[in-house]
């Protein structure tokens, strides 16, 4: 039950909790010490106030012991800090397996949300309960920032390259999203509402409004044809360029010996900057799609080479890594 | 009054305008800075206006953006970096070591005349459409998107850089070489080892934001790719590189306050400061840790794991000498002999709201919290508790315990008083509630939100009519005093820094012989000159040196 006047907005993620607790025990501390500071300056201002015109001080220049100890007693104290901090830290920015992956793409001023059988919607986001899930952000001009004060997430979204971020919602309703990063004129009304639902209410609000949705898979195959990338990536392994079956999540072996694997980042890269990483054994012909692709086309040409995931990979022409074979 | 003295050693508009005189360099700073304090005041006002009502009470949000950028250009490049430096440290750090003027007097008023170059252009983007890209600068928001003008600011901005580099180049050179006989380093004022720690962050720091400036500049005007991504750029590597200078900048504004506080504090607690060598050394601790922190402001934007824990563990790091200067502080007043002047009024406020402002900080330090609260409300209350809360208060503090060196005049003292508390409670009934708005979730840099903030909101505006008070009332009786105040004498406090054996205001050489120094900094022991008495004991406790 919250008041009138919070002080905190609703916990409904799986980070909430550690973040409020996190914060708790940092306000605990900053309490305490600037408390015994203002406590000390008072008492000392009406006990030592000059009572004599002419009355000096008595002059006492210092105590090594006292220096030491306010060193040593609040490193200690922010090394702790430190530390709990890093380990909520990490625990955001390592993404669980297995998890319902939405696409976010941000632009001046609006979101469009891509849930995972291709619904579209704009500054609006439906997760269920209890799943994990994992945004991929991109943006189509400037930096934006994806922030929903309840579950206490944030991440800038940033042109040029994927951020992702997760969380697990565990309180169904309906939540605000903000665009945190300024980001021009109408930067205060770039927000929306995440809602969570049960995961079989989710299930049904997500089949019962996809019919007349493009799927992303169809939408990439087309690209992916129109585009001329079927000329030279062809599926048996005979083209100029490596076959893409079997290749989303799986590791590339590249032309300076090294591996990379092959996520939405790699595959993003690899369509605008094909010079950055080179398959080993292919030659560096693939022309820039540098500004000729938006956003949600290049998410629909990763969506369709995803779906390539479970194909059968060639014996030769193949773009994975022999031992990443399956 | 004595007969002659700077003010009136020559007259006419000449006389000030090609002045090599570092206290005449120094007034017209004072001046050009209250413009701009009031420039970007007005902007903060209407601000807080617009922000009483959910929807915005006063302006479209273009107005808006271009309100909190220019408020945020105007205080923190034209106003607050070159407030105590350029001020105060220009009129106070030759009399406190003993010299005659600073190293360059010509290169001192060339900054000053580079300063109001810097500030035309700014005025003039101002003027002509505008600003609306945040104080900040982040690229491809201004380097592609914006339509206002974002050309001549970053020009502006540019050029006043090179007057902060000639300021700090001054100082560095003038401490170095000019100190009297007998001022050894450690006899300096602590106010001198601040603006000497400063002074290296300014020549260290501003050449590198002025030219990524430049550089976002030439992007809008050649469309060249440094930092725009459809050209191969990186719009991270701006934030790095803004960041490099922007962050140290902060001590830039911060570290002269805290040499004034440990100015006034032993002045008024009549006794020496506690930890002379602590607080000396702290402050070159800030400014060289305070260069290898900068990435704690780019949390959020998928830095690597690993840059994100040394950045953060750095900036805990950083957090030790200040929390040692504010202990050294508390220290210092331990059987003192106390007095409630306004300046040391002002000091005390600067301890508590900058304690409030760096302990908020390990708020934001923290990788696991600072997630929730970047580029929320939390983090404007926290700057502005550092910002406001400590660098204008210890200016104004500064401005109040020097007021008699630089006029030879004294203010009304009930009322200066009245003020400094006015000032302390109207800073805090603005800027505490925003820390709970940005817990809340209330993102910064918003003209209209949700109206569940509006209270929080309401109570923020309502408590900057009373600090704008607290503002209004020194401007006008300091103003009142320079012609109906009280003479003040030489020393009126009385104080120990070498300033304070000149007259006041002090002749144009500023000593009438060259001082020799014999005494130990802040030591009311050995200084029958200052008419005071000695307290029941004398012997020093432990002593650090």
């Amino acid at each position: 039950m919250q008041s009138q006047l919070p002080l905190y907005p609703p916990e409904a993620s799986n980070f909430a909790p550690h973040v409020d607790s996190l914060m708790v025990f940092i306000t605990t501390i900053s309490f305490l010490f600037a408390s015994a500071i203002t406590v000390a300056i008072v008492y000392f201002f009406f006990k030592f106030h000059r009572q004599q015109p002419n009355a000096v001080g008595v002059p006492i220049y210092g105590d090594m012991r006292l220096e030491y100890a306010w060193i040593i007693v609040p490193l200690i104290l922010a090394l702790g800090m430190f530390s709990w901090g890093a380990v909520v830290y990490v625990d955001y920015r390592h993404n669980p397996p297995d998890t319902l992956d939405i696409y976010l793409i941000g632009k001046q001023w609006m979101w469009k949300v891509q849930q995972p059988n291709g619904l579209k919607e704009i500054n609006e986001l439906h997760v269920p309960v209890g799943r994990n899930v994992r945004l991929t952000l991109a943006s189509e001009d400037v930096i934006h920032d994806f922030f929903v004060p309840a579950f206490r997430v944030k991440m800038d979204v940033v042109p040029g390259h994927y951020n992702t971020m997760w969380f697990r919602p565990t309180k169904p309703g309906r939540y605000h999203f903000f665009c945190s990063q300024y980001c021009g004129t109408n930067h205060a009304i770039m927000g929306g509402w995440v809602t969570v639902m049960e995961p079989t209410d989710y299930a049904a609000w997500l089949s019962g409004s996809s019919g007349a949705e493009a799927n992303p898979v169809a939408a990439g195959e087309k690209l992916f044809v129109e585009r001329a990338c079927v000329t030279c990536h062809v599926a048996n392994g005979t083209g100029r360029a490596p076959s893409l079956n079997g290749v989303y999540g799986a590791q590339v072996l590249l032309a300076d010996g090294t591996t990379v694997a092959a996520d939405d980042a790699y595959i993003r890269e690899s369509i605008l900057e094909p010079n950055a990483k080179i398959v080993a054994g292919y030659q560096p012909l693939m022309p820039t799609f540098q500004g000729q692709l938006t956003e949600e086309q290049i998410l629909a040409l990763i969506a369709y080479i995803r779906s390539l995931e479970s194909q059968p990979v060639p014996e030769k022409g193949a773009g994975i890594a022999p031992s990443a074979r399956k | 009054m004595p007969r002659d003295h700077y003010l009136n050693a020559s007259y006419g508009i000449r006389s000030w305008l090609l002045t090599t005189d570092h206290k005449r360099i120094a007034l017209l700073y004072l001046i050009s800075v209250t413009f701009f304090f009031f420039i970007g005041g007005i902007f903060a006002t209407m601000i807080r206006i617009h922000l009483l009502t959910p929807a915005g009470a006063l302006v479209t949000p273009e107005t808006y953006n271009k309100l909190f950028t220019m408020h945020g250009v105007a205080m923190i490049f034209f106003f607050l970096i070159p407030s105590i430096p350029a001020v105060l440290g220009n009129f106070l750090i030759p009399p406190m070591i003993g010299a005659k003027d600073l190293a360059f007097p010509k290169i001192n008023l060339l900054s000053w005349y580079i300063y109001i170059i810097g500030g035309c252009f700014v005025l003039y983007s101002f003027s002509t459409g505008g600003l609306d890209t945040g104080w900040t600068f982040y690229t491809p928001l201004s380097s592609i998107y914006s339509n206002s003008a974002v050309t001549p600011a970053v020009l502006g901005i540019f050029i006043n850089g090179f007057s902060s580099i000639l300021t700090g180049l001054n100082f560095i050179v003038t401490i170095h070489t000019m100190r009297a006989p007998g001022m050894t380093w450690f006899r300096l004022p602590l106010f001198a080892w601040a603006h000497y720690a400063t002074s290296l962050v300014m020549i260290l720091g501003t050449p590198v934001v002025a030219i990524t400036l430049l550089l976002a500049g030439l992007e809008r005007m050649f469309h060249l790719g440094f930092f725009n991504p459809a050209m191969g750029g990186d719009p991270i590597l701006f934030q790095h590189l803004f960041w490099f200078y922007s962050h140290p900048a902060v001590y830039i504004m911060i570290l002269p306050s805290m040499g004034v506080v440990s100015e006034i504090i032993p002045t008024f607690a009549r006794k020496p400061i506690f930890g002379y060598h602590f607080i000396a050394a702290s402050s070159i601790a800030i400014a060289v840790i305070g260069f290898l922190v900068w990435a704690h402001h780019m949390f959020v934007t998928g830095e690597s794991t690993y840059a994100a824990l040394a950045f953060s563990f750095l900036s805990y790091l950083v957090a030790i000498p200040s929390a040692v200067k504010v202990f050294n502080w508390t220290a210092s007043l331990y059987k003192g002999s106390i007095s409630w002047d306004a300046p040391m009024l002002y000091a005390l406020g600067f301890i508590g709201l900058f304690t409030i402002g760096g302990l908020t900080g390990l708020f934001l330090a923290c990788l696991g919290l600072d997630i929730h609260i970047h580029d929320t409300y939390f983090v404007i209350a926290h700057f502005h508790y550092i910002m406001v809360g400590g660098a204008v208060m210890g200016y104004v503090g500064g401005l109040h315990y020097w007021w008699p060196k630089i006029t030879g005049k004294l203010y009304p003292e009930a009322l200066s008083r009245f003020a400094a508390i006015v000032l302390f409670i109207g800073f805090n009934l603005t800027f505490f509630p925003q820390f709970i708005l940005g817990y809340l979730g209330m993102p910064r840099r918003y003209h209209s939100y949700p109206p569940e903030f509006q209270v929080l909101n309401v109570l923020s505006t309502a408590g900057a009519s009373v600090l704008a008070l607290g503002y209004l009332l020194p401007m006008a009786y300091l103003t009142w005093s320079m012609r109906y105040g009280k003479v003040a004498g030489p020393n009126p406090w009385p104080a120990t820094g070498l300033e304070w054996k000149t007259d006041s205001p002090p002749p144009a050489e500023n000593f009438h012989v060259t001082p020799v120094v014999d005494w130990e900094p802040y030591d009311y022991r050995n200084r029958p000159d200052l008419g005071l008495v000695a307290g029941a004991s004398l012997t020093p406790a432990h002593g650090d040196d």
